[in-house]
């Protein structure tokens, strides 16, 4: 039985339609990340799962009992707001306690649940401070001691990156998954950074436009997308594709290399224009066009260790590994059986 | 330039003295500016102990006493006046009228400022049209539905009146400082396992503290010194307020009874002075606060 379940999920807002017909189940433990573009209704989707907005359609089970029309408070959801939403007229500790306050739990239990929650995550030296007083990454670990502290069932995270600078980030990063092992909590995350989704996921949902285009593993994702969308919204860069004709072809930058440089098995050559070139020290960006499709621009990711050399405004002999060449259909970019080819 | 020592010490001095200059600057203002703002206040403590003779006489030193102070103009106010009962009647219908502000108001703004109404952006700013009617014009149907409902000179007449000045600017007002707590805080409340009304009461309105106190003294000052309906509608002495009552029964054709008057004045102004300074920190604290990340 799926620990959290959503079915059919919709949610209007007058004429828009904010998120369209979603379905999820996840198990206990999992760390599930919504992942896709501003604006998608990813953050509508966790509203909904934590009681805060009601959904035109659908169910929301947890547990396998339908809490679609229970309010918040009685989900036990935790939930991290984008802006960490600390409390600024109390102290970090009466931040941490508040909701085991709702709980009724008090007196001696209700300190050690605080010092515990604040112990997880290093902040027990900033108890008596208010939030106008700490860092944005201390205020960011405070929201997730406060959203721990009951050991809710499922734990809902807003971006609760994005306001940290890059070397916070990574830290931040490392620590929240450190922890969610620790504790194995099932938990959905929601990014739109597809590298902080690629590390952090057992699974990914990939959204665009309300709707769930593909859930799987990252390694599923990134290797067999379901639909042109998804090809180039994961991977940097993403992944080149060309109208083929009948079909759409797809292939990974780091997949596309010059002729010579891997053997063996079956690969499809092809003609490859250079027109640039970019040294970024563990590889190369090569950026240029594949002759008779000049409308369409090709990257080649080559790693430090291929030292064939390549010249700017050049043509060169490149090939890909033919089972590592992904169909996408013409009308609708979804993905097709593979196809034979001739380049 | 180089950085040799005479001339970091010389700088050094410099700063030094411009440092001080500044401060003494400081205080000479802070000091000016006090002495203007009390001068009214210590002139009318003054003159409620002179006696007629050196109040009136042209040669005394208007600042001072020049004759022995005396209680008597004090004793008159509570002996000849009902200065106590319009006292009473300014504080009942203070508060009265600041309490049914509160109910009406806080709700209101809230309903305003949060929830997705349809109409909410428009009623918000009809509301505010409502400031812009001048009260004179309102004076003359107010007063038919005064006599209409039989309740002209009772207090209830103010207390009825009053808050059709107080409820909408308190609403507008209000509806800001809603607007400047985050709708974030309120649902991170409701996920931690409140309810709306449970959120409100313990995350919002110790936030609202400074809006609610700037409603307080706006619904009580307006009440306590409002004086056009406060004298028509209610004539007999033991229905006004201080502001009807003071002016209306301590100056008596050409003949006015200063030192009681100033009396008067001062008698109410202290406690409120004593009470606005109680909750001072609180209001500017108010206003410091870092509500999300910075
Ligand atoms: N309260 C609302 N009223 C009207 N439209 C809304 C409301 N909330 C969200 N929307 C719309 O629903 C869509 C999805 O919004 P949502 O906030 O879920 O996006 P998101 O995926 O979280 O984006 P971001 O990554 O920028 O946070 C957007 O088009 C947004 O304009
Ligand atoms: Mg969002």
């Amino acid at each position: 039985m799926a620990l959290l379940e959503v079915r059919g999920l919709r949610k209007e807002f007058g004429d828009v339609v904010a998120v369209d017909g979603v379905d999820i189940k996840s198990e206990e433990g999992e760390f599930l990340v919504l992942l896709g573009p501003s604006g998608c209704g990813k953050t509508t989707l966790l509203r909904m799962i934590a009681g805060l907005e009601h959904p035109t359609e659908g169910q929301i089970l947890l547990g396998g009992e339908d809490v679609t029309d229970l309010p918040p408070r009685a989900r036990q959801i935790a939930m991290v707001f984008q802006s960490y939403a600390l409390y600024p007229h109390m102290t970090v500790a009466r931040n941490i306690a508040f909701p085991l306050k709702a709980q009724g739990v008090d007196g001696p239990e209700r300190d050690e649940k605080v010092k515990w929650a604040a112990g997880l995550f290093g902040i027990e030296h900033l108890l008596h401070r208010r939030p106008r007083q700490l860092s944005g990454g201390e205020r960011q670990r405070v929201a997730l001691a406060r959203a721990i502290v009951r050991e809710p069932s499922v734990f809902l995270l807003d971006e609760p990156l994005s306001n940290l600078d890059a070397k916070l980030r990574a830290a931040a990063r490392d620590d929240l998954m450190g922890f969610q092992r620790r504790i194995g909590i099932t938990s959905v995350y929601v990014t739109h950074d597809q590298v902080e989704a690629m590390g952090m996921g057992d699974r990914i949902a990939v959204m665009r436009d309300g709707k769930i285009r593909q859930m799987g593993t990252p390694e599923e994702v990134y290797h067999h997308p379901a639909d042109t969308f998804v090809a180039q919204f994961i991977g940097s860069p993403p992944m080149n594709l060309l109208d083929w004709g009948d079909y759409i072809l797809g292939f990974r930058p780091e997949h596309f290399l010059p002729e010579g440089v891997q053997d063996g098995g079956d690969r499809v050559p092809f003609d490859f224009f250079v027109n640039r070139i970019e040294y970024l020290g563990s590889e190369r960006y090569l950026y240029g066009f594949i002759p008779g499709h000049e409308e369409t621009k090709v990257i080649a990711m080559l790693p430090a260790t291929v030292t064939v050399p390549l010249e700017e405004q050049r043509q060169h002999r490149f090939s890909v590994a033919s089972d590592q060449l992904r169909f996408f259909d013409k009308d609708g970019g979804q993905k097709i059986p593979p196809q034979t080819i001739q380049a | 330039m180089t950085w040799d020592s005479t001339n970091v010490a010389r700088l050094r001095e410099k700063t030094r003295r411009r440092h001080r200059l500044g401060r003494v600057g400081l205080y000479l203002s802070a000091i000016g500016f006090s002495l203007f703002a009390v001068f009214p206040f210590s002139w009318a403590v003054i003159s409620m102990f002179k006696r007629s003779n050196d109040l009136y006489s042209r040669d005394n030193n208007p600042f001072w006493f020049n004759e022995p102070p005396t209680l008597q103009h004090i004793q008159y106010l509570f002996r000849e006046t009902n200065y106590l009962t319009f006292v009473r009647n300014t504080l009942i219908v203070g508060l009265v009228v600041t309490a049914v502000t509160l109910a009406f108001s806080l709700p209101t703004a809230y309903a305003l400022a949060r929830l997705r109404l349809k109409w909410g952006e428009r009623m918000g700013i009809a509301i505010f049209l409502v400031y812009l009617i001048p009260p004179t014009l309102l004076f003359i149907p107010m007063t038919r539905v005064i006599n209409f409902l039989g309740i002209q000179e009772t207090l209830w007449s103010l207390i009825l009146v009053y808050p059709t000045i107080t409820i909408p600017i308190s609403s507008w007002l209000l509806m800001g400082y809603f607007k400047s707590i985050p709708m974030d805080i309120e649902e991170q409340a409701m996920v931690d396992g409140y309810s709306r009304l449970g959120a409100i009461t313990r995350v919002v309105m110790p936030l609202m503290f400074p809006g609610i106190v700037a409603v307080i003294v706006f619904a009580f000052t307006l009440s306590a010194h409002e004086f056009i309906y406060a004298l028509s509608f209610n004539k007999a002495s033991a229905v006004k307020t201080i502001a009807t009552g003071v002016p209306t029964e301590l100056i008596r054709g050409d003949v006015f009874f200063w030192q009681s008057l100033q009396s008067a004045v001062v008698l109410v102004a202290i406690p409120i002075a004593l009470v606005f300074n109680a909750f001072l920190d609180r209001f500017i604290a108010g206003f410091t606060m870092g509500a999300v990340k910075g």
